[in-house]
């Protein structure tokens, strides 16, 4: 019997960015890294409240995103980190 | 008539269209340089305008004004330490809120300052409608418009910048509005900073806002200077604690939050947008350009067509300089007589420095080549495509841009790793860069392919050493990475411009900047190292051996004769020299590589300075006087001594050891010791010993021999 593990749940609305398919928009919600990156990704805009549009990404390799006019390309690393809420 | 000295430097984001701005004010008035103590660039320009002399300062491109990273600080010790007479944040109009987030802390600098809404052009046709008025009220800064590229604009920039800078106007302040919370904080500490004369070359506010954000050099420089540094700190830290238990998060983020709070009002105001066009070209281009399946073959493609470029259309122009230098040759020969200066200037000189300088049309191509796909937008692309690649070995996306410069010279590719904020993931692309076969390593591959393979196996044998190339440099990558250097993979974050159609002007100046560094070299470090291998190579004089075939070549009965006396006595007196010595003394360990002439020993060491050298040294060793990778002559002497197995030997040597003494002091400055530089001239040389030993051996038992 090679029964599959079910997807673990998640707390309701917030997921990590990484899941978000392309041409999803979320709403950020917070940044779960360190103190410097959180510094960086916020000078670019990627601030609490955000909204950000996927444009590009898969299972895996990075993420391409919006976020206030401008493009960011994110490693999966962080785009792990990054929890939003909001439309799939 | 008095001129005016001013300042201005120029601030903006990382692809702001700063550069452009900066190259339409200066032109060709340029200086590049460094900051003191650090490898940041600091470029300066000069202009004119009205009665002033302008200097203009480009600053780094950067997102926000901390003390995080290196570019940043420098950004923001210029501005507070050098107080130029006037800061111009140039914004990316169509990109406007993000670019005004920088803008906001030049406010809180409290510096005369101009807002340049630069590529206004772009903005508009995205349907974007600015209230200028309105939005230098809200913003307390004037603001002028300009279209970098065309070079729009700029006359209005200067007038306005001038006019800011002359004028003792005092700025208004307190331009962003943190919420109750942080200004109650904001208001204690600055009650104790403004106490502070030690204090007073910053803003007190300012100072209140860094100590909130936990910045790290603003917190060293209150305890540096001020005696009630105890209570300021102390202070600082409450605040901190309040405001984080208010908000839940960290102040820096909500301070970041609140100044975006305050752009985004503002934009709302006095910015309009007539269409909504939320998919623009550049959308549209990356859904081909960055697709999953066609990304790769595009980006393959263009590479292939770089190169194509790069060698097709530089073998003209190669072939005037190697006329030039000739000609040159021949004149100083006629003019200087005979003897030991002549040889220096004609052999020594004019031949090592024209046999690298030959290269150059190859290499500004190549440099202009890769200033089109960084200027274009597609630069930053290739680093999305190749994310995937390069995380495999430990490194990401954007460690793959100094690879690609490698190809053409190792010295500005190794400059290129700056853009790398860690220093880990710096050091890792620096050590393995080497292994990217520079333009100067063709020349031999040239030569020697042109020598033992047939012209239609020669692509593919050059093509062979690229990729070996490359392959060691992904398993060196991953290996330092795992023992040397390990620690977890560093975030990759990275913002894609959008596409762009490069300005010539831009891509001139692009190429140049690194096309000089090469011919610097070609000035100074090759140079020398011609002078050194021609003195290594003419000393110690052989007075019997010389005077024995004078006799022998003057009685000699024809001119072949004398001629074929002749080379043998330039032979024979290489062989006795200094450098005949130096490559007698090395040929043992190259024995089991199937290389244990002493003249390749030589023509090794010579290598050393330069590896183009390895081909004139070649055409001495075998005594044919002047040579260069077509010559006939050095192709049968060589047939002679070599056979196809231990050329390739050869050629996979020289791909691999030592990288040039130009790369190893670039190594030395930009890694600020001398244990980098040394590990790579050891590591690469035992790796070139092996990986030949590998070949040589294996080819052996393949019968290839």
């Amino acid at each position: 019997m090679s029964g599959r593990m079910s997807p673990r749940a998640r707390p309701v609305g917030t997921t990590p960015l990484s899941m978000a398919p392309p041409g999803a928009l979320v709403t950020l919600v917070g940044i779960n890294a360190g103190r410097g990156l959180v510094r960086r990704l916020s000078a670019m805009g990627l601030v609490p409240g955000t909204q950000l549009e996927v444009l590009r990404g898969n299972v895996a390799g990075p993420l391409m995103i919006r976020v206030k006019g401008s493009r960011i390309m994110l490693g999966r690393g962080i785009a792990m980190k990054i929890l939003v809420a909001g439309r799939g | 008539m008095s001129d005016k000295k001013l300042t201005i430097a120029l601030a903006g984001n990382p692809n702001s269209g700063k550069t452009t701005v900066f190259n339409a004010i200066t032109g060709a008035r340029q200086h590049v340089g460094n900051y003191p103590g650090v490898t940041v660039e600091r470029k300066e320009g000069y202009c004119k305008f009205n009665d002033h002399e302008i200097t203009v300062v480009d600053l780094p491109g950067t997102y926000s004004l901390t003390a995080h990273s290196l570019d940043e600080l420098v950004a923001r010790n210029f501005i507070v330490e050098e107080r130029p007479d006037v800061v111009v944040a140039i914004l990316d109009a169509s990109n406007l809120e993000r670019n005004l987030y920088l803008a906001t802390q030049l406010i809180e600098l409290e510096v005369p300052l101009v807002l340049d809404f630069n590529m206004s052009d772009v903005a508009s046709s995205m349907g974007y409608r600015f209230d200028y008025d309105q939005l230098s009220a809200l913003l307390g800064a004037p603001i002028a418009r300009t279209v970098g590229h065309k070079g729009e604009g700029v006359d209005d920039l200067l007038r306005v910048a001038v006019e800011v800078a002359t004028s003792d106007r005092p700025r208004d302040e307190h331009i962003v509005h943190y919420g109750r919370d942080i200004e109650r904080e904001i208001s204690k500490l600055e009650g104790l900073l403004a106490a502070e004369p030690s204090l007073e070359q910053y803003p007190a506010r300012w100072l209140a806002v860094k100590l909130l954000e936990s910045d790290q050099e603003i917190r060293e420089k209150v305890v540096q200077r001020s005696a009630n540094w105890e209570q300021i700190l102390h202070q600082a830290e409450a605040s901190i604690n309040r405001l984080q238990k208010v908000y839940d998060d960290l102040p820096e983020v909500v301070i970041a939050e609140a100044r975006y709070g305050f752009i985004s009002g503002a934009c709302e105001e006095a910015v309009r947008s007539t269409v909504e066009a939320r998919h623009d070209l550049s959308d549209r281009i990356d859904t081909i350009i960055t697709n999953r399946l066609l990304g790769l073959p595009i980006f393959v493609f263009l590479m292939w067509l770089v190169f194509q470029l790069t060698f097709k259309l530089g073998e003209p122009p190669m072939g005037w300089i190697e006329t030039f230098f000739g000609w040159a040759g021949e004149q100083v020969a006629a003019l200087v007589p005979a003897g030991y200066i002549q040889s220096l200037l004609v052999d020594g000189i004019i031949a090592g420095v024209g046999g690298v300088l030959v290269f150059l049309p190859n290499i500004l191509l190549l440099f202009l080549a890769i200033a089109f796909l960084e200027d274009s937008g597609y630069m930053a692309r290739a680093a999305f495509i190749m994310d995937r690649i390069m995380h495999k070995i430990g490194l990401h996306g954007k460690s793959f841009i100094p690879m690609l410069i490698g190809f053409g010279c190792n010295i500005p590719a190794i400059m290129a790793t700056r853009t790398l904020e860690n220093r880990r993931d710096r050091l890792v692309t620096i050590l393995v860069n080497p292994l990217m076969s520079c333009g100067a390593r063709l020349p031999v591959y040239i030569l020697l392919t042109g020598a033992f393979f047939s012209p239609k196996a020669a692509g593919n044998i050059i093509f062979s050493l690229y990729m070996l190339g490359i392959a060691l440099a992904i398993i060196m990558a991953k290996l330092f990475r795992k023992y040397l250097l390990p620690g977890p993979s560093t975030p990759f974050v990275m913002e894609l411009p959008p596409y762009r159609l490069p300005t010539l002007r831009g891509l001139v100046i692009h190429m140049w900047e690194r096309g000089w560094l090469y011919l610097k070299k070609a000035g100074t470090i090759i140079l020398a190292i011609s002078v050194i291998i021609w003195v290594l190579s003419t000393f110690p004089r052989q007075t019997t051996l010389e005077q024995n075939y004078e006799a022998r070549i003057e009685a000699a009965a024809d001119e072949t004769l004398a001629a074929s006396l002749e080379e043998e006595l330039a032979s024979k007196q290489l062989e006795r020299s200094y450098a005949g010595r130096i490559g007698h003394l090395i040929a043992p360990a190259l024995r089991p590589l199937g290389l244990g002439d002493w003249r390749i020993g030589t023509a090794l060491f010579a290598g050393f300075g330069a590896k183009e050298v390895v081909v004139s040294t070649m055409g001495t060793l075998y005594s044919l006087g002047e040579t260069d990778e077509e010559s006939e002559g050095l192709r049968n002497a060589l047939k002679e001594n070599l056979n196809p197995l231990k050329a390739y030997v050869f050629m996979v040597f020289v791909l691999l050891y030592v990288p040039c003494m130009a790369a190893v002091a670039v190594i030395r400055r930009e890694t600020n010791s001398w244990r980098w530089p040394l590990f790579v001239v050891f590591y690469t040389t035992a790796l070139a010993w092996v990986a030949s030993l590998v070949v040589y051996q294996g080819g052996l038992l393949l019968g290839l021999g």
